[in-house]
Formats: C-alpha cells, sequence, structure tokens
C-alpha cells in the first residue's frame, strides 16, 4: 500500500466514522441513552483516525483528491499537505477527548433535548473541521466553512429555549456570517485578478498583483479569519457562544474551531497571498498584541467560569497571532530565519491551547455537572469532594498560565525569544512596535497567572460558598478519563516538546524557504546560534528532584514532623463561615481600580434601613458592573444605524402587488442599461 | 557547558575523576552560597536598617536561631485547607534552589546554564507566586485572601518591566542566556558610561524590590492588617512550613541580588573554573551584593511604604525607564 492510498483510506475511514455516527444516532433516536453513546462513540473512533491521518501528513505524507462533477466553479478538490496535517491534528486532539466526554456529559440532557440531533450535529461538526484544512478551492472551502458554522450553530442552540441561548446563538450567527461575506468577498476578488479558483496557484501568482487590490483583499480575508479566530474588536460573539454551548462542545469551539481562522491567516499571510508589506505584519502584531491584553482584562473580571475560559480564548488567540504577525514582519524583512521561529511558536500554541482549553472548559463542564451553577462566587471547597477533577484543573491553570513545566510555557518562550530576536530588524520604528510586543505579552502572562490564581482558588479552595458547592460529588469516569488524559497531553508536550517542535520545524521551513537553524532536541532546545537555551526536560527532573530531596533533608536535620490541625486563625473571632472568606470580585478589585479607564465600572450600593433608624439595615444591594467599550462604542451605533436604514426601506415594502412590479421593471432597465 | 570544565588537566585518574567532578561540585557550591548565605543576608539587612533607625537591633545571624526553632515546632494547619497549602512551600524552597542552581552566582559557565536563560528563570519565580498566592486562599481567611490579590496584582504589573529590561540586557549582549550575558559584558569597558545600561539597571532593581516584597512596595516587617502584602498570605503558615517560605524568601532575595550584581555588574565573576578564580568571584560576590543590600536597607530607612494603588505608578515609572533603555538601544546602534 502506498502512502497515498493510506492516507486516503485513513480519510474515508474517518468520513465513514463520522457518517456513521450521524446515521446511528439518528437510527436510534428512540432510546436517547443508546443514541448519545453511538453517535459520540462512533464519533471517538473518527478522530481516532483523523488523529492518524494528521500525524502521518505532519510527517511529510500527501494526498489529492479531486472530483470536477461535486460542484461547479472548480469542482471538489482537497488535499493535504504539512500545514493543513497539523491543524488536522489539531482537531484529533480536541475532538477525541471531547467525544469520549460528551458520552457521559450528555446524559444530563436526556428528556431535555434531542440526543440524535446533537448527535448528527456533532459529527457533522467534526466532518467538516478535518475538511477545512484540506479544501484546495474557493467553493470547496467556503461550503465546508458554512457546514462547520452552520453545525457548531446547531450545537450552540441545545438548550435553544433559554433566553440567553437564544440571544447567543443569533450573535454567533449575525457574527459568523459577516464574516463569511468578507471571506467571500476577498476570494472572488482574488480568483478574478488571478484568474483561478486554485488555491495552489495563487502564491505564484499573488506577487504580480497591483497593491491597493492585494491590500483590499488581504484586509477582507484577515477580517474573515479574524472574525471565526476571536480578535479583538470581533470577538463579541465568543463570551455569548461559549458559555451557551454544552461544556464539551465549548471545548472543541473554543479548542478547535477558533483555530481554524488562525489556519486562515497563516494560510494569507505566508502562502496565498506571498510576502506582504510591512504594515501587514504590523497591523497584526498590533490586534495580537491588543486581543492578549485586552481579552485577560475582560477575564479578570468574569465570574461566569465558562465566560471567563472565552476571553481567555481571546487572549490565546492574540498570543497566537503576536507569533503570527512577527512572522509576517520577519518575512517582509526577509529574515526567514526568524519568520520560521515564529511560525513554529505560534503553531506550538495553537496545538497547546487546544490541549489546556479543552482540559479547562471540561473541567467546568464538570464543575457545572455537580453545582449546577457557572458562577465562581457560589463555589469553594470542591478540591475535597471533586478531587481528581481539581488535579486536572489546576494542570490546565498552570498550563494557560504558561508556567513550567507545562506546555503553555513552553510556546510562550519560543514567542518572546522570537520577538527578542526582533533586534536584527533594523528600523526603529519597528523595533519599538516589538518592544511593545514583548511588554504586552509579558503582561498577559502576569495577568493571565492572576486570573487562575482566581479561577482555581476560588472554584477549588476554602470552604464551600453554596448548598450546591457543599453536596457536589466526583464526576463519572467518562468525564474524568478525557481531563486526565489532556493533562497529561499538557505535562508532556511541556516536558518533551521536540516531539512536535521537529515536525513542526520542518512544516515551518517549507512555508518560508529558510534554513534549519534552530535546534529542538530531547535535551535542549536551542534558538538561532544559542541566542536562548532552554532544557524542558531537565528542569522538570531537577524540579522534582528537589521536590524530593527537601523533605529528607528536613528529616536528617532533624525538623518536627508534628502536624496540628486547628481552624483559621481569625484576629478572634468565634467562627469561621464562608462569608469571611475572599471573594473572586474582591479578589479582582486591584485589577479593577488600576483598569479602571477600560473597565468604566458602574457602582451601585443601596441600604434598606428599618423606618425607625437608619443604623438598623435591613437589607444592602450591592451591584457592581463593567462595561464593555467595544459593544459601546462600536456595535451599538452600528447596530443602531443598521436598524434605521430597515426602517427607511420599509417604505417601499408597499404590500401592493403593481408597485413590485413597477420594481421588476426598473431592476430590469437597469441592468440592461448596466450590463449592455 | 563544556570546554571549561577540564581546567584541571587530566594527568592522573584521580585528576580525571576530580575534573568529572568539577561541574556537580560547582554547582554543589552555588547552592550551598544561597540556601546558606539567605538568612545572614536577611539578617544582615535587618540589622543594618535597625542601625539607621537609631535602634540597636538583633544581630545578623539571628534568622539562623529562627529557622532552627521554627523546624522544631510543630506545624499547626487549617482545617480548610488542601494539599496544595503543604505542598506550596516545598515549592518555593524547590524553586529557589533550582534557580540557584541555574544563575551565575559564582562562575559565567554554570554546568546546568543551558537548562534555563533569563526568561524560563523569571517564569519559574512566577510558578512559586502562583502557587504561594493559591496558598493563601486555601485557609478561607480573609486576610490570605487579600494577600494573594494583592501579590498577583504587583506581579502581573512588573512583569513588562522585567522583560523589557531583560529585552534590554540581551540586547546588547546578544544572547539571553545568563551566563553569555556575563561573559560579553566583562569585555565592555565602557559599560557602566552606557545610558542604556543603566537605566535597565534601575528599572530591574525596582522590580527586583517589587518582587521581593520590599519597601515602597511591600513592608517585609509589617503585620498590620490592612497594609501586608506577602505577609498576609503566609499569615497561615506556622513550623516547618514557615521555616521553608521564610527560607525561600531569603533565597529569591539573594537571588535578586546576585541578578542585579553580577549581569549590571559582572566583573569578578570567574569564567575560569581554577579554585582561585572562584574564589575571587565569592570575595566579588560579597562585596557587590552587600552594597546592593546596603542600598536597599537605606531605601528602606528612607522611603515610606506606598499606598497599593499608587503601585502601578511607580511601576509604570520603570516600564518607562526600561523601554528607554531599549531605545537607546536602537536610536545610538
Amino acid at each position: 500500500m502506498t502512502s497515498e492510498t493510506l492516507m486516503m483510506n485513513l480519510l474515508l475511514a474517518a468520513l465513514a466514522c463520522f457518517g456513521a455516527g450521524a446515521a446511528g444516532a439518528l437510527l436510534t433516536a428512540r432510546w436517547p441513552g443508546l443514541s448519545r453513546v453511538v453517535g459520540h462513540g462512533l464519533a471517538l473512533v473518527g478522530a481516532g483516525f483523523v488523529f492518524a491521518l494528521g500525524a502521518a501528513g505532519l510527517m511529510g505524507g500527501t494526498l489529492r483528491v479531486a472530483i470536477p462533477e461535486a460542484l461547479p466553479v472548480g469542482g471538489l478538490a482537497l488535499g493535504l499537505d504539512r500545514l493543513s496535517a497539523f491543524f488536522i491534528l489539531v482537531v484529533a486532539v480536541g475532538a477525541a477527548p471531547s467525544a469520549l466526554y460528551a458520552i457521559g456529559y450528555t446524559r444530563a440532557y436526556e428528556g431535555r433535548c434531542s440526543l440524535a440531533g446533537m448527535g448528527v450535529a456533532f459529527n457533522a461538526f467534526l466532518a467538516a473541521m478535518l475538511l477545512v484544512p484540506l479544501a484546495r478551492n474557493v467553493l470547496t472551502f467556503l461550503a465546508l466553512w458554512e457546514a462547520m458554522s452552520l453545525a457548531s450553530y446547531f450545537l450552540v442552540m441545545t438548550e435553544g429555549e433559554r433566553e440567553e441561548v437564544q440571544r447567543a446563538g443569533w450573535v454567533y450567527l449575525v457574527m459568523t456570517h459577516a464574516g463569511f461575506a468578507c471571506l467571500l468577498a476577498g476570494f472572488l476578488l482574488m480568483a478574478r485578478a488571478t484568474g483561478t479558483v486554485d488555491f495552489a496557484a495563487w502564491r505564484g501568482l499573488s506577487a504580480g498583483l497591483e497593491g491597493t487590490l492585494r491590500d483590499t483583499i488581504f484586509l477582507l480575508l484577515a477580517l474573515g479569519f479574524g472574525s471565526k479566530a476571536g480578535v479583538i474588536p470581533l470577538h463579541v460573539w465568543l463570551p455569548r457562544a461559549h458559555p451557551a454551548a454544552p461544556s464539551h462542545v465549548s471545548a472543541l469551539m473554543s479548542g478547535v474551531m477558533i483555530k481554524l481562522g488562525v489556519y486562515g491567516l497563516v494560510r494569507v499571510g505566508f502562502d496565498w497571498l506571498g510576502v506582504g508589506p510591512v504594515w501587514w505584519g504590523g497591523a497584526a502584531l498590533a490586534v495580537a498584541a491588543l486581543s492578549a491584553v485586552l481579552g485577560v482584562l475582560y477575564a479578570l473580571v468574569e465570574h461566569d467560569l465558562k465566560r471567563l475560559l472565552a476571553y481567555h480564548s481571546v487572549e490565546n488567540i492574540g498570543i497566537i497571532l503576536l507569533g503570527v504577525g512577527a512572522g509576517m514582519l520577519f518575512q517582509s524583512y526577509r529574515l526567514d530565519d526568524l519568520a520560521s521561529l515564529a511560525l513554529i511558536a505560534a503553531l506550538y500554541h495553537t496545538l497547546n491551547h487546544a490541549t489546556f482549553k479543552g482540559l479547562l472548559f471540561m473541567g467546568a463542564g464538570a464543575v457545572l455537572h455537580a453545582t449546577h451553577t457557572r458562577n465562581v462566587e457560589e463555589m469553594g471547597g470542591l478540591i475535597k469532594r471533586m478531587p481528581q477533577t481539581a488535579a486536572c484543573f489546576l494542570v490546565g491553570s498552570v498550563a494557560i498560565s504558561a508556567l513550567p513545566p507545562f506546555n503553555g510555557f513552553i510556546s510562550e518562550w519560543l514567542t518572546f525569544q522570537s520577538l527578542l530576536l526582533s533586534f536584527q530588524v533594523s528600523a526603529p520604528a519597528v523595533n519599538l512596535v516589538f518592544a511593545l510586543a514583548v511588554a504586552a505579552l509579558a503582561l498577559t502572562g502576569g495577568l493571565a497567572a492572576a486570573c487562575f490564581v482566581k479561577a482555581f482558588g476560588i472554584t477549588f479552595l476554602a470552604l464551600p460558598r453554596s448548598e450546591h458547592a457543599r453536596n457536589a460529588r466526583e464526576v463519572g469516569w467518562t468525564l474524568r478519563a478525557p481531563m486526565v488524559l489532556l493533562a497529561v497531553a499538557c505535562l508532556l508536550l511541556g516536558v518533551a516538546p521536540s516531539i512536535v517542535l521537529g515536525p513542526l520545524n520542518a512544516l515551518a521551513l517549507e512555508l518560508t524557504h529558510a534554513s534549519p537553524e534552530a535546534h529542538f532536541g530531547w535535551d535542549a532546545l536551542v534558538v538561532k546560534e544559542s541566542f536562548a537555551t532552554a532544557s524542558p526536560l531537565c528542569l522538570a527532573v531537577a524540579l522534582v528532584a528537589l521536590l524530593g530531596a527537601i523533605p529528607l533533608a528536613l528529616r536528617v536535620l532533624g525538623a518536627s514532623a508534628r502536624r496540628r490541625v486547628y481552624e483559621t486563625w481569625g484576629c478572634g473571632r468565634a467562627l469561621q463561615t464562608a462569608r469571611f472568606e475572599y471573594t473572586a470580585t474582591a479578589f479582582a478589585n486591584p485589577f479593577k481600580r488600576v483598569f479602571d479607564r477600560l473597565y468604566r465600572p458602574v457602582e451601585q450600593v443601596h441600604v434598606d434601613a428599618h423606618p425607625e433608624s437608619r443604623f438598623f439595615v435591613r437589607t444592602i444591594t450591592y451591584r457592581h458592573e463593567t462595561r464593555s467599550v467595544f459593544e459601546d462604542a462600536l456595535y451599538r451605533p452600528l447596530i443602531r444605524f443598521s436598524q434605521q436604514v430597515a426602517r427607511r426601506a420599509r417604505i417601499l415594502q408597499s404590500g401592493n402587488v403593481h408597485s413590485y412590479l413597477l420594481y421588476i421593471l426598473i431592476a430590469l432597465v437597469t441592468l440592461l442599461v448596466l450590463a449592455r | 557547558m563544556g570546554e571549561g570544565w577540564g581546567l584541571l588537566a587530566p594527568q592522573s585518574s584521580l585528576l580525571t575523576f576530580l575534573s568529572m567532578l568539577t561541574p556537580i561540585l560547582i554547582e554543589l557550591l552555588q547552592v550551598l552560597v544561597i540556601g546558606l548565605g539567605a538568612p545572614l543576608l536577611v539578617g544582615a539587612v535587618r540589622r543594618l536598617k535597625a542601625r539607621l533607625q537609631g535602634r540597636r537591633g538583633a544581630g545578623p545571624f539571628q534568622p539562623y536561631a529562627d529557622l532552627r526553632k521554627l523546624l522544631a515546632k510543630e506545624a499547626v494547619v487549617s482545617e480548610n485547607a488542601s494539599w496544595i497549602f503543604r505542598f506550596t512551600p516545598y515549592l518555593l524552597a524547590a524553586v529557589a534552589l533550582l534557580s540557584a542552581l541555574i544563575v551565575p552566582v559564582l562562575t559565567a559557565r554554570t554546568p546546568l546554564g543551558f537548562v534555563g536563560d533569563i526568561v524560563v528563570l523569571m517564569y519559574l519565580f512566577l510558578l512559586g507566586t502562583f502557587f504561594l498566592a493559591l496558598a493563601g486562599l486555601d485557609a478561607g481567611s480573609a486576610f490570605g485572601g487579600m494577600g494573594s490579590s494583592r501579590e498577583m496584582a504587583v506581579a502581573a504589573l512588573a512583569e513588562p518591566t522585567v522583560m523589557i529590561a531583560i529585552f534590554a540586557v540581551a540586547l546588547r549582549a546578544g544572547t539571553t542566556s545568563l551566563g553569555g550575558i556575563i561573559t560579553r559584558y566583562q569585555g565592555d569597558a565602557l559599560l557602566l558610561l552606557n545610558p542604556g545600561h543603566l537605566l535597565a539597571f534601575i528599572a530591574f532593581f525596582i522590580v527586583a524590590l517589587a518582587e521581593t516584597g520590599r519597601l515602597p512596595v511591600d513592608n517585609p516587617a509589617t503585620h498590620l492588617e490592612l497594609t501586608m502584602i506577602h505577609e498576609a498570605m503566609i499569615l497561615e503558615y506556622s513550623g516547618r512550613y514557615l521555616a521553608l517560605v521564610e527560607w525561600a524568601a531569603g533565597m529569591k532575595l539573594f537571588l535578586f541580588l546576585t541578578l542585579l550584581a553580577n549581569l549590571f555588574f559582572p566583573w569578578g565573576v570567574a569564567l575560569t573554573l581554577t579554585p582561585l578564580a572562584l574564589a575571587f568571584s565569592f570575595l566579588a560576590l560579597a562585596l557587590k551584593v552587600g552594597a546592593l543590600a546596603a542600598g536597599v536597607a537605606l531605601l528602606e530607612t528612607c522611603v515610606a511604604k506606598l499606598r497599593l494603588f499608587r503601585v502601578p505608578e511607580l511601576l509604570s515609572g520603570s516600564l518607562t525607564l526600561a523601554l528607554l533603555a531599549v531605545v537607546s538601544f536602537f536610536f545610538v546602534r
């Protein structure tokens, strides 16, 4: 069996599994328990094939499928290169745990909504995400892209009877179609200018395009892909849609789907449009830095666990795009080896984010499952009630805060190095932009750590703050197993990054035409002629060894091993209840005060005193809200404007058949005149 | 790593054996200097501060006695706390010792220098801070939570300055490797005349104060509920746990002063691994860190603690200095 037929068989097997999963879920619709196991179980098997396909493709396997009859304008065209294979791998890494998790998690939806419908949408979503990176011409890509958006829309609307979910679904639908319109316009312009709808031909032809046309195409495609990736200010759908969806779908959307926006941006910046002018990379870098910092700042004041995680996706997309933007800038300055380093950092962070964000959303789902609330202020003490979920969530928290020895640290370290190496560009203004990007990335890292101290500490530590949290119990094994799996992946990718960095190096060299410079071995990562070295494996081993040696040393020194369990010290007050604990609101308050220009907090205190005396307080209500600058300044005027336009246009809709006939006549004549 | 180790010429098998042991000995020496020196440093700063303020103060060796007493005592642990509370002191000490292996304390050719550059080092410290803040929340007391929240706010806001100061240093050295920076700077005779270098030093000094919880950001001597940051977080600790936390905090201070001393004033740091060079390096370190510690004591005597919401102003000031250091490189190169 040649490698091409092997790849073909893997693809067909994966698609067959997703098809069978969808069909099986439908056929067993009368038995919801069976339907969820069949639908998601087959999806899990399919994800296994996707993983194999991605891994084989990353090693250099290729694939070509062309069925001209299947679609108009170029037909159905699929192909596989290393970049596509890498994103397919990301899809698999997100999809497999999510499918396993769904088997147990969707039990709670039995009787509330159609599990057959969920099974079909889930399988369709996975199949579409698998095929999007494989698309090789305009129409194939757009059809699959739209299928992906619609399948995820149906999954978001799982609990469509709730008003909050309806609103989220609506915002998602509008934003995703606005993005689609931008993509369509960009693709059509590109196809007209180059005379072909075949992606493979674009790279060679794009250099000959006229400057403003090329810039317009870049902007349109960047807007389209950026809205799917969730960069600020196109992020508004993310914190609404991700919490509204069931947790395994949130994990997929946040971990994988938005990454396909990154895939598009990498294609635009490194493949389709060739090497662009300096401002492309500069703009990407600026938007990335903004997304990273503002994403984490919004996450800090968020107390809905899943919304908090959704804002962190905005932040991490920002970190990924810092690498992509830096790479584009380096390309413009013909520093191809640096461009490849920046691209490696961005892609590695893409994979890492899929692992830890999937893990965290599943952890949040487990907590939601156990406590029936997403509000962190009602949690607490869960580390004793759900120890394994807590340990997994802690691993995810440390990883997303970019702390060693987990995977988030490695990709952030690589991103830092590629930004620091920017001193090789000799243009002071650009150097300053890079310096600000370094500061933004550093601030993001610190704030993310603060945010996850809050998220983990308030949710899992100290005393339970509500009856729900007090009665929480550990979740079943189908929910725990995928979390443990992803936690292990976070550690593995953090300790032995060379497993992925080696193939990624080959990928980046292919895209940027650089010569191999970096060394990513088991022993150490060496960047750019030993500009920087790090050895994640040695670091982890040394840390573990020291952690083991210190208790031994204490024993040798004759330290006391006695321990008394006693109540928390509290200035002599009689008892401790959860009301004495620091809340998430209080924890975030210093940040609120420091960044009050951004949050523009609205604070209301209402004291209801007894009519006899104002010193007898009956209740105090305290409201503290932060407002979104982007919604107030950008989206509300836009919505108001479109409503006004619609109101004006209503005059045309008289309901009179004669006037409609007149419109048709006018339109016909106009077209005839124009087309003459 | 590499060629520097074999300086004891391998003439006999004993010498070969010794030269193989050299890297281990060097690392052991570094850990001993930091680990054993940290309480003395803390004690000396306290003593000097007391003298400057007209008090007699405890002797500089007092922290050793404190640690010994704490180690012998029973540890009281809150009934609300989880394993995080008990694990954190060990992690803090491990992080500090690991840093002592990486930082060029005595020599620029630390055998384990390849394990991490200055960026790795800063994120290692952040790992410790992360867990300490969690431990502060773990017992469920309002003080602990307050300390955690403030500590994370200061740490997060200091992070950009740290990285930009690193950027400024790495720019002129052409590397982020700690040993590499020292090697490169030792050859630069006009180092101290470089405005970028001095600006980066001041910026890094300010964040070092913030990261190690010194005045004007945090007062290490206070236990007043409303003003403490670091002390509020560790309020629940006692016995051997408190001993480890205090020891680790001392080592962190020593490591930051060592970084300031050896990166910005690299003279004296051994480039070769002969016993003489190492002894000289140790003397130079003692002098430089002593001078910096005296500076810290003097500063803590002269300035008052800033209000918490004035701290961001101090940190953004230091960020500006660091950015200027970077900009000066690009415009005068």
